[in-house]
């Protein structure tokens, strides 16, 4: 048996439990560090009439001030996917449109310096009206983002799969109703970093960040700076302290810092803060969706409407408006609708601009879906969990194909489905349910049902782009990682790979996928993580984001290790005399496998092709070292019929909650939650634990605590940790996990990503679970976080919604 | 999110620090343990020319039994307080709303008297000593004088304390054996800032009529606000579902919350009436069980 | 009475981890900015610098405080314990153990806060109960782990630190 399905506990985690990790703070790469401190607009929407920098340029120890007037000299706007006349640098140039903005960078020898020469510099504003709601701002009297537009409008595009026409007239029931999912933030533990050094003997930047890609950013990185991609040099620390998406929005900081060590001619760090951090780093995408579905009496789904309008913020930043569009190979979710239209609108507000987050997209496209399966069952008094499964995509439907394009590799979800209604005991608790609504008592049960993307087609993002336009262009496709095995000449392995790990354990895996290889132990494998652009294998997919390692980056691995197995067999075949096919690899040792004394050690194979090329079997290359780039040939440009498949791999979450509400206070308690997972295969099985958990931490905080919660002028109200309200060990309920699985068709190792399904889920389940305790008070649950004043305002709002006569009976 | 300079003293004993305090104290502040001023330095939402810190202060950090009293020192630990095992017998209103202060490793280093003079209007502890007839010492280097906390609150924040004074104590009497209380708080997650926190205390009467009832909300008000017609409308009666109606009807009534990005103001209006009644409620029935009787409310 | 200008610097001596390092810092100089910045133990991270998220947690003479809420001239005197010297803890092997073996860290940027407070909740109670772990962690933010593991491990560390203590205190028992 090998390493790989094994519950290994990490490698990585040694250095990280005796504080010896290396995270972008830690770091002083280069002598005369200089620090930076970012002076930020305190209005939403302003013009900057004049910068005043003479007295904090006077102040001790301050070295250069930088405006976006400055700035801008060195600078093109950054590249984004859609065309748009929104220019979008990473500070304000002639005006501010949200609250946070940087409109100037002090660099001074102390953080503490720079932080105070902040206070003196004189930024005289004209302050402009403000829109932060998505929906207002799309009215013609709606204050103007940007110039260069008529309107705030800056994507929108229509598809249309199947007739949906036709399956609304054979729908019994129509349910329409608008859904809103709210801004909410990942809050990594580490807040963005960045160290910048201009060398102008070279005319290169360097930039040191925790930066975790997708590393198409660095070609926009590279063009906003207009340097060729040899003249940015990125790094990676080793160790990254968190991210779920959110620290690929950490780009603009780095074009920032690399054009203000050039001004101020020092190498610059700059480290955020938590209040910069909530208020100005990068965000989730809040949604309006109002959807209609056509169900027949059955409980039959016949076809969907939706129409989506997504809050970017103050500017269109790549990858947006890609949250559109990573779910849309996966539409319709898990069901079985074949007609489907969906209308996409992008939206500019006075609000931080939006960018990836755990689940892109997701959350916002589960919560709409899965409140009008639970809505359809109220209304054709059904039971909810047997809708859900009426219209589940069938076990020996797969590969299936989704109307939109997505190509389902595998799985199960009805076997999920009944595990999951089993282990929370569905039927009990139904009737318990009964049994508490006679008693006084709220209890709700909530389901989702959700297909989980891992591995995204670059693709996807290219459905932005009319057909016409695609048609013009490049074409888009590919989700390729790379990774290389190298044997040094003492016979120990060393791995690099440009997945760039924010802690899920890739280290671990990548060395139990080289260890199975190559016939070693794990802890033998050294792998080499962090990232540098300059001498790293990488291409424009590379990065740690939607859930790509399990199933890219782990068999780009796995290709690597196995040519460098290949080779020393023929090594060993050669030394021995024996047929490469007879021998194994085993213990350190290629052994011939009938006959296990007759070998030869990976330490004397190593040397021979470091130190003896001459002995090597003729046209053999010296060295031992591979490096694979891993790709799969599903991942497609999108169609001319704007179909797509839009990720590799589809896993699959089945959840039931269980809540009690109290309606007095609105608190909403969770009483258990299960959920089941189908990711395929398990690379380890420890890990895929802690990536579920964790998500699920994160799906509960967007249902019952989270928002960017903005006031009508664009402030910021949950700007700290006291009021931005991640859950707690406190806050987390019992949870049951399960899994089945149906490995992967496409991968040789079988896997799926994992940690993002619960964050699609959860918010949905919950929400399900609390309309469904709420239910005989008539209650609608249509927005989140589900946060006890919200509760009991949706109570007294369905209060006044019902007669008198009503409320009695 | 670093602070701005300032002057740092450093006094030994309490006379350097009230000497530091008459020279100083208009444009300084007082430094002890920090919880709530530190983040606020850090953000630059306040920056003092000084900091006088009494962390060397020594003589204040004691917790003493005298005549019906106990006297807090205003350097003690909230972790102390909450450890101290004849505090938890005598005050199990503090027992029972000192694990709500922030969390382990903030109440480690927050004093007493640091939580009272910085007066936030959600804080458990002035809201419990108030309920207690806690009495706050003021020192000068004039001299000394006791102010009841009822009287020491000003509004939101702000307190009787003068710029050259300094909180050396807060002494609290030793409520009777068979007081029934309780101490409840509506917060979103644990450790966060109280919603809504209640205090009561109360006694019964053999007909189990309530009497001594004392009930004060915070988070609706500047200060920790007493409901004297919720103490008077309680005051000879038992406790039954009528009384607890009339009960969360008067409470929302006399509070005039603020909204806020965690409630609006009706709906903390609403919830002080809901948590003043499960607070009299709990109060009530610790009083018929201390005085042995079975409540069958 | 000690005295420091706002623009001036002090000399202070910070005992951390049993060893000595003179530093010289501004008195509104943070003690983790310290620790990080002048003693160069990296080890303790800055999470939130208001006191909320827990990664600067430190021990000061033996309790848990969040070392972005202290001056590092008020750490004059005492005794700062950091990540680093967990090892060197009679509980600290143990909770290093545990945490690796429940996968309890994930980026590992909020693990070091963790850690020393889970250090001082076992030096005071190792018999400590579920729900006492769990209100000791909830001063702590962590965003990879959904909090189930670390709980774990803390358990689970304990139980060891128990054991090893049952060990202890047969000895003294007998030769009384």
């Amino acid at each position: 048996m090998g390493y790989l399905g094994q519950p290994l506990a990490r490698l990585e985690d040694a250095r990280l439990t005796s504080g010896q990790g290396r995270f972008i703070d830690d770091l002083r790469p280069l002598p005369n560090l200089h620090h930076a401190a970012i002076l930020r607009s305190p209005y939403a929407h302003a013009r900057i009439r004049s910068i005043r920098c003479d007295q904090a340029l006077a102040l001790p120890g301050v070295r250069a001030v930088v405006t976006g007037a400055d700035a801008a000299r060195w600078l093109k706007p950054f590249p984004v996917g859609v065309k748009v006349a929104a220019p979008y640098y990473p500070i304000a140039v002639d005006k501010v449109r949200y609250a946070g903005e940087p409109v100037a960078v002090v660099v001074a020898d102390s953080r503490y310096t720079a932080e105070d020469a902040l206070a003196s510099i004189v930024v005289e504003y004209e302050p402009l009206p403000v829109v932060v709601d998505p929906e207002l701002a799309l009215s013609p009297e709606a204050p103007r983002l940007h110039e260069g537009l008529d309107s705030n409008l800056v994507h929108q595009r229509t598809f249309s799969y199947g007739d949906a026409a036709r399956a609304f007239t054979e729908a019994d029931v129509v349910i329409r109703h608008r859904f809103t999912f709210p801004k909410v933030h990942a809050t990594p533990l580490e807040t963005y970093g960045v160290i910048a050094h201009y060398q102008s003997s070279e005319d290169t930047y360097t930039v040191w960040s925790n930066f975790h890609g997708p590393f198409t950013l660095h070609s926009v990185m590279a063009a906003a700076l207009q340097v060729p991609g040899n003249r940015l040099r990125v790094l990676v620390p080793q160790d990254v302290g968190g991210s779920y998406g959110n620290k690929s929005g950490v780009y603009p900081y780095m074009v920032l810092m690399a054009v203000v060590s050039r001004l101020a001619k020092v190498p610059v760090k700059w480290v955020e803060d938590r209040q910069e951090h909530l208020l100005a780093s990068s965000t989730g995408t809040d949604r309006v969706t109002w959807i209609e579905a056509g169900f027949r009496r059955d409980g039959t789904l016949t076809g969907l409407r939706m129409r989506y309008i997504d809050n970017v913020g103050a500017y269109l930043r790549a990858p947006e408006p890609a949250c559109l569009y990573r779910m849309h190979a996966a539409l319709t979710g898990p069901y079985r609708v074949r007609d489907v239209e969906v209308e996409a609108l992008a939206v500019v507000t006075n609000k931080c601009p939006t960018g990836l987050i755990r689940g892109y997209g997701g959350p916002q496209h589960c919560f709409p879906l899965e409140r009008v399966m639970q809505m359809a069952a109220q209304e054709l008094g059904l039971d909810a969990a047997e809708v859900v499964r009426r219209n589940l995509i069938r076990a020996c439907e797969f590969p299936y194909t989704t109307p939109s394009g997505g190509v389902y590799d595998s799985g199960d979800y009805e076997q999920a489905l009944a595990r999951a209604l089993e282990r929370i005991d569905y039927a009990g608790w139904r009737q318990r349910q009964a049994e508490a609504r006679a008693a006084g008592r709220y209890l709700g049960i909530g389901l989702a049902c959700v297909v989980e993307p891992s591995g995204s087609n670059m693709g996807y993002i290219a459905l932005a782009q009319t057909p016409a336009e695609r048609e013009r262009g490049l074409p888009k496709s590919g989700c390729a990682e790379a990774a290389s095995v190298t044997v040094d000449p003492t016979g120990s392995v060393c791995v690099r790979f440009s997945t760039v790990p924010t802690g899920q354990g890739h280290e671990t895996v990548a060395a139990q996928v080289v260890a199975d290889a190559l016939g070693i132990a794990p802890a033998a494998v050294r792998v080499i993580t962090g990232m540098d652009s300059w001498t790293q294998p990488w291409t424009v997919a590379s990065g740690s984001y939607s859930s790509r390692f399990a199933p890219i980056g782990a068999n780009a691995v796995y290709r690597a290790a196995h040519q460098v197995r290949e080779k020393l067999l023929q090594m060993a075949a050669h030394a021995l005399g024996v047929p490469a096919d007879a021998l194994e690899l085993r213990g350190g040792y290629a052994q011939v496998r009938e006959q296990p004394d007759r070998r030869v050690s990976l330490q004397r194979l190593a040397g021979m092709a470091h130190w003896h090329p001459a002995g090597l079997p003729a046209g053999m290359e010296p060295g031992v070292s591979a490096t694979a780039f891993f790709n799969l040939p599903t991942a497609q440009a999108p169609a001319a019929d704007d179909t797509v498949n839009g990720s590799v791999t589809y896993g699959f979450v089945a959840d039931a909650v269980l809540v009690e509400v109290d309606p007095e206070t609105g608190r909403v308690q969770v009483l258990d939650y299960v959920t089941v997972h189908d990711a395929g295969r398990l690379l380890n099985p420890l890990l895929a634990e802690g990536q579920i958990r964790g998500g699920l931490a994160c799906g509960l905080g967007q249902a019952l605590y989270e928002e960017l919660v903005y006031d009508a002028t664009g402030q910021l109200l949950t700007g700290s940790f006291m009021d931005y309200l991640c859950p707690t060990s406190a806050e987390l309920p019992p949870v049951q996990l399960d899994h089945i699985e149906s490995p992967s068709p496409l991968t040789p190792l079988g896997a799926k990503g994992l940690g993002e399904g619960n964050v699609m889920s959860a918010p949905a389940a919950l929400a399900n679970a609390v309309a469904d305790a709420l239910e005989p008070l008539h209650v609608v649950i249509d927005k989140l976080p589900l946060t006890p004043a919200a509760v009991w305002q949706a109570i007294q709002a369905a209060k006044q919604r019902q007669p008198v006569e009503e409320r009695v009976g | 999110m670093k602070p701005s300079s300032f002057d740092y003293y450093r006094p030994d004993n309490l006379e350097e620090a009230l000497a530091a305090l008459a020279e100083h104290g208009s444009d300084g502040k007082v430094l002890a343990g920090g919880q709530s001023l530190v983040p606020m330095l850090n953000m630059r939402l306040s920056a003092p020319a000084c900091l006088i810190d009494i962390n060397g202060l020594t003589e204040l950090n004691y917790l003493r039994w005298s005549e019906g009293w106990l006297h807090i020192g205003a350097l003690t630990r909230q972790r102390v307080l909450e450890l101290d095992p004849h505090v938890r017998q005598r005050f199990p209103l503090l027992a029972e709303a000192l694990p709500w202060i922030g969390h382990v490793q903030t109440r480690n280093r927050g004093t007493v008297g640091g939580s009272v003079v910085h007066a936030d209007p959600t804080a458990e502890l002035p809201l419990c000593l108030q309920a207690l007839a806690g009495v706050a010492v003021l020192t000068s280097a004039q001299g000394q004088r006791e102010v009841p906390l009822d009287s020491f609150f000003l509004t939101y924040m702000t307190t009787d304390l003068g710029p050259d004074e300094l909180l050396t104590e807060v002494k609290v009497p030793i409520p009777a054996t068979h007081q029934g209380w309780a101490f409840v708080e509506f917060s979103q997650r644990r450790g966060d800032f109280a919603l809504v926190d209640v205090a009561c205390l109360l006694q019964t009467d053999h007909h189990g009529r309530m009497t001594d009832v004392r009930l004060l909300v915070g988070g609706v008000d500047g200060v920790p606000l007493p409901l004297a017609e919720a103490e008077q409308l309680l005051t000879g009666e038992c406790w039954g579902a009528s009384l607890q109606a009339e009960l969360q009807q008067l409470v929302a009534a006399s509070v005039e919350p603020e909204a806020d990005v965690h409630g609006s103001a009706e709906y903390k209006r609403h919830l002080a009436g809901v948590m003043a009644c499960r607070a009299v409620q709990q109060a009530y029935r610790r009083a018929q069980d201390r005085r042995g009787v079975a409540c069958n409310t | 009475m000690q005295h420091v200008g706002a623009d001036a610097r002090v000399r202070v001596n910070l005992c951390v981890n049993g060893e000595s390092h003179a530093v010289w810092v501004e008195p509104r100089t943070l003690l983790c900015d310290a620790l990080r910045d002048a003693c160069g133990l990296t080890g303790t991270h800055v999470g939130c610098e208001h006191g909320v998220c827990g990664a600067c947690t430190v021990l000061l003479d033996g309790v848990a405080v969040r070392s972005c809420l202290l001056f590092a001239v008020q750490a004059s005197g005492a005794e700062v314990w950091t990540v680093e010297g967990l090892a060197d803890l009679p509980q600290g092997p143990a909770l290093q153990q545990a945490f690796h073996e429940h996968h309890a860290l994930q980026c590992g940027f909020c693990t070091p806060g963790v850690l020393m407070s889970a250090a001082e909740l076992l030096a005071r109670n190792p018999e400590v109960p579920e729900e006492e772990v769990v209100d000791v962690l909830s001063g702590h933010l962590c965003r990879c782990t959904g909090y189930t593991s670390i709980v774990q491990a803390v358990q689970s560390a304990a139980a060891t630190v128990r054991e090893s203590r049952g060990g202890d205190t047969v000895e003294p028992r007998n030769s009384v």
